[in-house]
């Protein structure tokens, strides 16, 4: 079956004109038809299947709210959801096939940055689009990914400000070790040297590993009268971590930590008595209190059962459905160029606060600060004012500083130098 | 300088604990008996889904019962994984005893299904398993007492009662009835809460701090030896599981009910991977991958230590234990800090001072010590050891 598919997948992708005529009924120009197709690829298996499958549910309640409303351009949206099953290589492998096969008008998909590293080459070399909800590490600006999760200076950056303000000076970096964590603290590292604070150690654990006490021992060695834990873990290990950390009396008064990948749905997971009085940073937190929050929170309990939480990435898997049924209906049509010079300025009044798409292809984004309480919901103890417009290109990082992305414009693109830089 | 040395050596052991809880039914199944039972650790899994299902059932209960589940789910996550143990010896192991290569796959497969089952289970399927099982084993037990079982009618029944449970399986899950078809664990990991009394640590002078469930797991790993000891040295089926290790065709001749030894070697050796289940759910994250966290380590331990020996695995699991904590917690570099002499091999020691590096040396210098003692720290002597 493996090679029938990557067979599929080859034989589909030189020729696109060709392919679409031989699958029969289907659309050649999938606007010309009843629907409107668009894919959904997320992980339905294997480990990230935890999280992705609250994500899909956030999407596939937008569709299912627009296509009550009317649909887009008078059509229904049929969403195609393909399975990534967890594993970089198949995603993009149905990437293709969702653009080929399916000849879908955009994707809404993808997770961790590994997935989104492997299917950008097949969105770039078709020059598609695909829209991805989850905050991540930065340092990428595609034509053809429009993202709609934090950059890194909507996130970590607004959070170690608040925390170099409010719980002091020295931290400690915790982080699973791959990609996203390790980029972070890069980042992280800089900015506390460009602000005064100070960074006593760091460590990374494997992912899966539940065996803390090192790292704990290194914390205490490293912070004896307490400090700030920044923490980047992910997965399981964050259950080990808090549970141990907690048998070892680092309380949240003395040992503050501050997770940026702990949101509802995993306080649910670890035991909120483990986490009570930490902090948590995002854009989006279930307690916002803004009207579309109430309604989007009664909505998604009303359709997938009163249990059920939200979060960060399902709001902004949420929102980006509605970006890009606002840009295809100021477009008033579905062809992929178009849609994306309409993306460019189109606002939304989300969950989490107004919110508008910039040329950089990121959103502006409120940011908060949560602290965990004991309910297993987030206590907001800080909010920016407005929106804070997206960097996509970090500029604490050597590397990075001075560059910018503005697909608007076609002298500038997706890594440009800044005057005055 | 003396607490430090006092914590360094309670984490090293209390880690040391963790890995011999985990290993040591391991050491039974694949010391004593040989098999490589790579479910050991979806063994582990379900005692701590054990674990959480008494934990939601004291919940329930209310009053004293949050705090005491623990005492009740240690009894019954061994119960539970020793009849699963049980179960796999009887269906799958029994037929590849002496062929390794078979059993690995077997055992893998069947932690595959193991994995699957907790993340998929529900009433209907319950309910499915229930009625094939019933159907196919009803139906066995009849028509063998007309004994007319044949192959064919064996098997042509198993494909009847097997495509009855799917079909009402599925009929049942698309009944639309979410209390049939809901999924009782579901893929998510699920919460397990220590009982206050575990959470927070015992505190001695000014910066040690030993957690409660640190010493609890160090108790019941202490527990779990005499327990283990006691059995095979002090009981009868004790000695026949040490004579059917040493010698099984001799044995055998001696009249000893060697299928019946083995059986029960396994069901202990799973019963105690399911009590190992629940005690790391004070430590870490319970879900359906919990397994594959330990299964790797509790291997290393039992070939370090030396497949056979008890003893063998409680020294490999406390050295490596507390290495991996000098290591990785970078005591052993900041102990060489005071002799200028020593920088360099400070500075390896500083290099390797992370917990995934900590890792790769720990594996470095197993692999270093297995070149010198292939048969590990403490070989079996005798003419059918295989050195």
């Amino acid at each position: 079956m493996g090679t029938a598919m990557l067979l599929k997948a080859c034989g589909s992708a030189p020729d696109t004109a060709d392919s679409a005529p031989a699958d029969g009924d289907a659309p050649a120009a999938a606007g010309d038809g009843e629907t409107i197709k668009v894919g959904l690829l997320h992980s339905l298996s294997g480990t990230m299947a935890i999280s992705e499958t609250t994500v899909v549910d956030a999407e596939m309640l937008a569709i299912k709210e627009i296509n009550a409303a009317g649909g887009v351009l008078g059509k229904q949206i049929e969403p195609i959801q393909e399975d990534g099953a967890s594993d970089w290589p198949t995603f993009a492998e149905k990437a293709e096939k969702l653009i080929d096969q399916d000849q879908v008008v955009t994707v809404f998909g993808c997770w961790t940055s590994a997935s989104r590293k492997a299917v950008l080459p097949v969105f770039e070399s078709k020059d598609h689009m695909l829209w991805y909800p989850v905050q991540y590490e930065g340092q990428e600006c595609s034509k053809n990914i429009f993202y709609t999760g934090a950059a890194p200076n909507q996130q970590i950056e607004p959070a170690v400000d608040w925390l170099l303000e409010n719980k002091g000076t020295d931290f400690f970096l915790v982080g699973s070790d791959y990609v996203f964590p390790r980029t972070a603290n890069t980042i992280i590292k800089e900015q506390l040297k460009a602000k005064g604070g100070n960074t006593v150690g760091e460590d990374y654990l494997p992912l899966g590993n539940t065996e803390v006490t090192p790292i704990i021992t290194k914390i205490k060695a490293a912070l004896p009268n307490g400090g700030v834990i920044f923490n980047s873990l992910n997965g399981d290990s964050n259950v080990a971590f808090f549970k141990q950390l907690q048998g070892a009396g680092m309380t949240p008064d003395l040992y503050p930590v501050m997770s940026v990948s702990i949101a509802e749905e995993e306080v649910r997971q670890i035991g909120k008595e483990f986490l009570i009085g930490h902090y948590a940073a995002w854009n989006y937190f279930q307690t916002v209190e803004t009207p579309e929050n109430e309604k989007w929170v009664a909505d998604f309990k009303a359709e997938y059962g009163e249990d059920r939480v939200t979060n960060d990435p399902m709001e902004a898997a949420y929102i980006m459905v509605y970006l890009w049924k606002q840009a295809v209906e100021q477009a008033g049509t579905t062809d992929i160029a178009a849609v994306r010079e309409a993306a460019y300025g189109q606002e939304f009044a989300a969950p989490e606060g107004p919110v508008t798409m910039n040329v950089n292809h990121h959103i502006s984004k409120t940011v908060r600060i949560g602290e965990i309480r004991d309910d297993g919901l987030f206590d907001i103890v800080s909010s920016t004012d407005g929106p804070i417009d997206p960097v996509p290109w970090n500029q604490y990082v050597p590397d990075t500083k001075g560059f910018a992305c503005d697909w608007s414009d076609p002298a500038k693109g997706g890594k440009y130098e800044t005057e005055g830089a | 300088m003396i607490e430090g040395l006092i914590g360094g050596l309670f984490n090293g052991i209390s880690i040391g604990a963790v890995l011999l809880i985990v290993a040591l039914g391991l050491a039974i199944v694949f010391g004593l008996m040989g098999v490589i039972n790579l479910a050991h650790g979806e063994l582990m899994m379900l005692g701590a889904y054990t674990t959480y299902v008494v934990q939601n059932g004291a919940n329930l209960i209310g009053g004293v019962a949050p705090e005491i589940y623990i005492l009740v789910a240690l009894p019954l996550a061994f119960v539970v994984a020793a009849l699963t143990g049980l179960a796999l010896e009887r269906w799958v192991i029994r037929y590849l005893y002496g062929r390794p290569l078979e059993t690995l796959l077997a055992t893998w497969g069947v932690s595959l299904i193991l994995k699957q089952f907790v993340r998929s289970v529900n009433w209907a399927m319950v309910i499915g398993l229930v009625v094939f099982a019933l159907l196919f084993f009803g139906g066995r037990w009849l028509i063998q007492k007309q004994r007319v079982l044949s192959p064919t009618i064996a098997t042509v029944m198993g494909v009847l009662s097997g495509a009855i449970a799917l079909v009402a399986g599925l009929i049942m899950n698309q009944s639309g009835s979410t209390a049939l078809s809901r999924a009782w664990f579901s893929a998510r990991n699920v919460d397990v809460t220590a009982p206050s009394w575990l959470r927070g640590g015992l505190s001695l002078g000014t910066t040690l701090q030993f957690p409660y469930a640190r010493l609890f797991i160090i108790v019941l790993t202490v527990l779990c030896l005499v327990g283990v000891y006691w059995f095979l040295q002090g009981s009868s089926w004790g000695l026949r599981i040490r004579s059917v290790t040493q010698n099984r065709t001799m044995s055998a001749c001696m009249g000893i009910p060697t299928e019946r030894v083995d059986a029960l070697t396994f069901a202990l050796g799973s019963g105690l991977a399911g009590i190992a289940g629940c005690a790391v759910t004070l430590l870490g994250s319970v879900g359906p991958n919990l397994g594959s966290n330990y299964i790797v380590d509790a291997f290393m331990v039992v070939v370090v230590g030396g497949v056979g020996k008890l003893v063998g695995s409680i020294v490999a699991a406390m050295v490596i234990g507390i290495i991996t904590y000098l290591v990785g917690s970078g005591t052993l570099a900041l102990l060489l800090a005071p002799y200028p002499a020593m920088s360099p091999v400070m500075d390896l020691f500083t290099f390797f001072a992370t917990t995934s590096m900590a890792k790769v040396m720990v594996f470095a210098l197993i692999i270093a010590f297995l070149q010198v003692r292939p048969a590990g720290m403490f070989p079996q002597k005798g003419r059918t050891a295989e050195v």
